[in-house]
């Protein structure tokens, strides 16, 4: 890493920042890894570094509610220290990583050891979800009250669905007595069977197993019923269809407290792209219908979808390197999160603030943050991009250990030119290049 | 990723075969014609010399999943071809010992390989073989999941033509487990290809694909409503774990509702033919007055299987050819 100052001035830049409802050109000055003002400079205050963001975007660092860094366990897929370099690319300063690495996140020992990995590649905030059962096997509840102490935001059921209802309803029960908010992936598994693909069009032409919508909206509905007579407050993760969002949508209408985000990738991305078995395309829960993505879009607009995650999964070439069923789901994720989000602002489905907090403020706001913002006093996570630049996603510009992307070759407006996490810049674009 | 018309050479000729989509009618066509002059071939059995059109050419079986009838009419037809043939069960070797799918592929690939003919339990599986191999193998489904096996389609389509000179007037019903069949996946492409007036399906809800009709094919759940006046009826095989899955309550119920009897097939056109692409369960997919009676054709399948995987084969194999001599000149 470069010297570092310890007081940096942002300056002319367009200051995003949603939490607080401000859009207009100004300054922002940092001092000793914290926000000292937003505006006028401090009196007294010199900055050590001048960083000019004329005709720039200035935003709070962004905060992905679900990357898997795949450390420990996993290292020949992606590490700590790999994956966090290539978030200070996407100008992404905090991460929350599911539970499911091995051992399975389901022991403070476990956190302890993420958090040291990170604290030491200092790259990004890595935190975490814990298991919601132990080893995730969806029999046993884990220890969810150490683990709320020990610093989780709450705990989860990664990928795994939880043995049968009345397991669920206890652990949901358990958590709701200490407070812990409950992050749920809604699937009914009988229903999934071995589906890989949407039971649609594709599967039935391909000859591939379906995973039907129902298979998640069965577990929404259910999930939803459980939640509201435990009282247990639950976030659906990555949520996949429109008969999902309309059902959350009633639900909290009614007074459940509940919240839902979605994987920038299914909102551009349909069933058709799995087409001629593409592996880069095989993701869990599949890519839906045009109709679900013009949905999810909608929610994601209106703000009713709080949050847009990554849904980083970054693997080695050879996991998917296999027949499509055999091939491991997941995109590696981390360095489109941002441009995919502002295709959508290109392509008119929102504004540019709108976009902003669902990856700063919103995803913040659900994991019960104090980050994705920036007030004085809060710590200087933040994300400059130049809203113009346009570039194309290659393999070699791709930071992450993990290549496994369908977005290769796609164009994309809009650049990272700094990050900076705790006041120090730990991200800065190469423009002679 | 490979898409269907990538089966084919710059010059149009057949170079892979993996499915029908995306092939022309001219094509198929093509392997009919010459499958057709195999057929005598095929017929006379050992007493006939073979063809030396592969000499020098070696074929792989590669089986992943067990299959002792559709690997014994590959190999047969790559012997008759005079080409030398391996056979390889994977499914009992390599892959037991965790050597991954590209290992096995490499591995064979530098025993100079000319042809790779390939059974998978997974869809997509040959396309996949297609798309990693050296360029100078050639790859045959021979079935991969549910997705397609369309040498078996093609010998269909054959003796289809035997029968019925034209396939324009046809109407044509495919009847059972169509959800999981590449069977039928494959023969619904092959009989819209070649342009049928009508291709039928007909299953309880359970057994169809999700929007069956967007496949092209109209879907009716009554035997009887779906073959009256049909000119050629396709009986698939109906697997055993169909009622362990809960997709069927019971062999019986299943005769009674879709099962083919000598009473039942009256209601299709007089000079109907009845098909299945074997084996048999007899008093399940139909009758055995059915299955040897005078209206099917089973057997006529078989041996034209033989016929048919030596035109793909050759087609293939000559198109490699042409581009080996394109390489050297």
């Amino acid at each position: 890493m470069t010297v570092q100052s310890s007081s940096i001035s942002i300056i002319n830049g367009r200051l995003i920042d949603p939490a607080n409802n401000i859009d207009e050109v100004t300054d922002i000055h940092i001092s000793q890894g914290t926000i000292l003002a937003i505006g006028e400079k401090p009196s007294g205050f010199e900055a050590e570094q001048i960083i000019d963001a004329t005709d720039k975007v200035v935003c709070p660092g962004l905060v992905d509610l679900s990357a898997r860094l795949r450390e420990p366990g996993l290292e020949f897929k992606a590490t700590i220290g790999s994956e966090t370099r290539a978030a200070a690319k996407a100008g992404i300063t905090t991460m929350i990583c599911a539970p499911d690495t091995d051992p399975v996140i389901d022991t403070p020992a476990v956190m302890e050891l993420i958090r040291r990995k990170a604290k030491q590649s200092g790259y990004a905030r890595v935190l975490c979800t814990a298991a919601i059962s132990k080893k995730l096997a969806g029999k046993e509840l884990s220890e969810m009250a150490e683990l709320a102490e020990a610093g989780c935001v709450g705990v989860s059921n990664a990928y795994k669905p939880l043995g049968n209802t009345l397991i669920e309803k206890r652990a949901l029960e358990y958590a709701s007595t200490f407070g812990i908010k409950v992050f749920l992936k809604a699937e009914d598994r009988h229903l999934r069977n071995h589906g890989c693909v949407h039971e649609g069009i594709i599967a039935s032409r391909l000859g591939l197993p379906g995973f039907p919508e129902a298979a998640e909206t069965v577990a929404v509905a259910r999930d939803i019923a459980l939640a509201e007579s435990t009282g247990a407050e639950l976030h659906f993760q990555r949520i996949s269809t429109a008969k999902s969002v309309s059902k959350i949508n009633r639900a909290r209408h009614d007074g459940i407290l509940l919240s839902m985000d979605v994987a920038a990738h299914q909102l551009h991305l349909t069933e058709m792209d799995a087409d001629g078995f593409n592996t880069a395309c095989h993701v869990d829960p599949p890519l839906r219908t045009l109709r679900d993505r013009e949905a999810l879009r909608q929610a994601v607009a209106r703000g009713d979808i709080q949050a847009i995650c990554s849904d980083h999964q970054p693997h080695e070439p050879d996991a998917k390197e296999h027949p499509f069923p055999d091939s491991e789901p997941g995109i590696s994720a981390l360095e489109t999160l941002l441009p995919l989000t502002l295709k959508l602002v290109q392509e008119k489905v929102m504004s540019l603030p709108e976009a902003l907090h669902r990856l700063t403020a919103g995803p913040a706001e659900i994991a019960g943050l104090p980050y994705g913002r920036l007030d004085a006093g809060s710590s200087a996570d933040i994300c400059i991009f130049d809203p113009e630049a346009h570039w194309i996603l290659n393999e070699d510009n791709l930071l992450s250990q993990g290549k496994n992307t369908p977005f290769i070759n796609w164009e994309f407006t809009g650049q990272v030119t700094h990050t900076l996490f705790e006041g120090r810049i730990t991200y800065q674009l190469d423009e002679s290049t | 990723m490979m898409k269907g018309n990538r089966q084919t050479n710059s010059k149009g000729q057949l170079k892979h075969f993996l499915s029908i989509d995306g092939l022309k009618r001219d094509l198929l066509v093509e392997i009919l014609d010459n499958a057709e002059s195999f057929t005598s071939l095929a017929r006379q059995g050992r007493s006939v010399k073979k063809v030396p059109l592969l000499r020098g050419k070696t074929i792989t079986n590669l089986f992943f999943e067990n299959s002792t009838r559709t690997r014994t009419t590959f190999e047969l037809a790559a012997k008759r071809l005079s080409a030398d043939v391996l056979n390889l069960n994977i499914s009992t070797s390599a892959t037991s010992k965790g050597e991954s799918l590209l290992d096995t592929l490499h591995n064979l690939e530098a025993m100079h390989c000319d042809m790779f003919v390939v059974r998978h339990a997974s869809s997509g599986a040959a396309h996949f073989i297609a798309t990693h191999c050296a360029p100078h193998i050639s790859v045959i489904n021979a079935g991969d999941g549910s997705h397609s096996h369309p040498t078996q389609a093609m010998l269909d389509m054959l003796t289809i033509r035997q029968h019925k000179a034209d396939f324009t007037p046809l109407r044509v019903a495919i009847v059972g487990d169509i959800l999981h069949s590449r069977v039928a996946r494959s023969q619904i492409l092959a009989l819209n290809t070649l342009g049928v007036s009508e291709v039928r399906v007909i299953a309880p809800r359970t057994l169809l694909p999700y929007d069956a009709r967007a496949l092209g094919i109209h879907v009716y759940h009554d035997l009887i409503e779906g073959i009256s006046d049909v000119d050629v009826v396709i009986m698939l095989r109906l697997q055993k774990e169909r009622m362990s899955g809960a997709l069927l309550p019971t062999e019986a119920e299943y005769f009674n509702l879709y099962g083919l009897t000598e009473e039942k097939l009256k209601h299709a056109k007089d000079d109907v033919i009845v098909m299945h692409p074997g084996p048999i369960n007899r008093g399940v997919e139909m009758e055995s007055a059915v299955a040897d009676g005078e209206h099917s054709v089973i057997l006529e399948q078989v041996s034209n299987g033989i016929a048919v995987r030596m035109a793909i084969m050759s087609m293939c194999l000559g198109a490699q050819q042409d581009a080996d001599m394109e390489a050297s000149a």
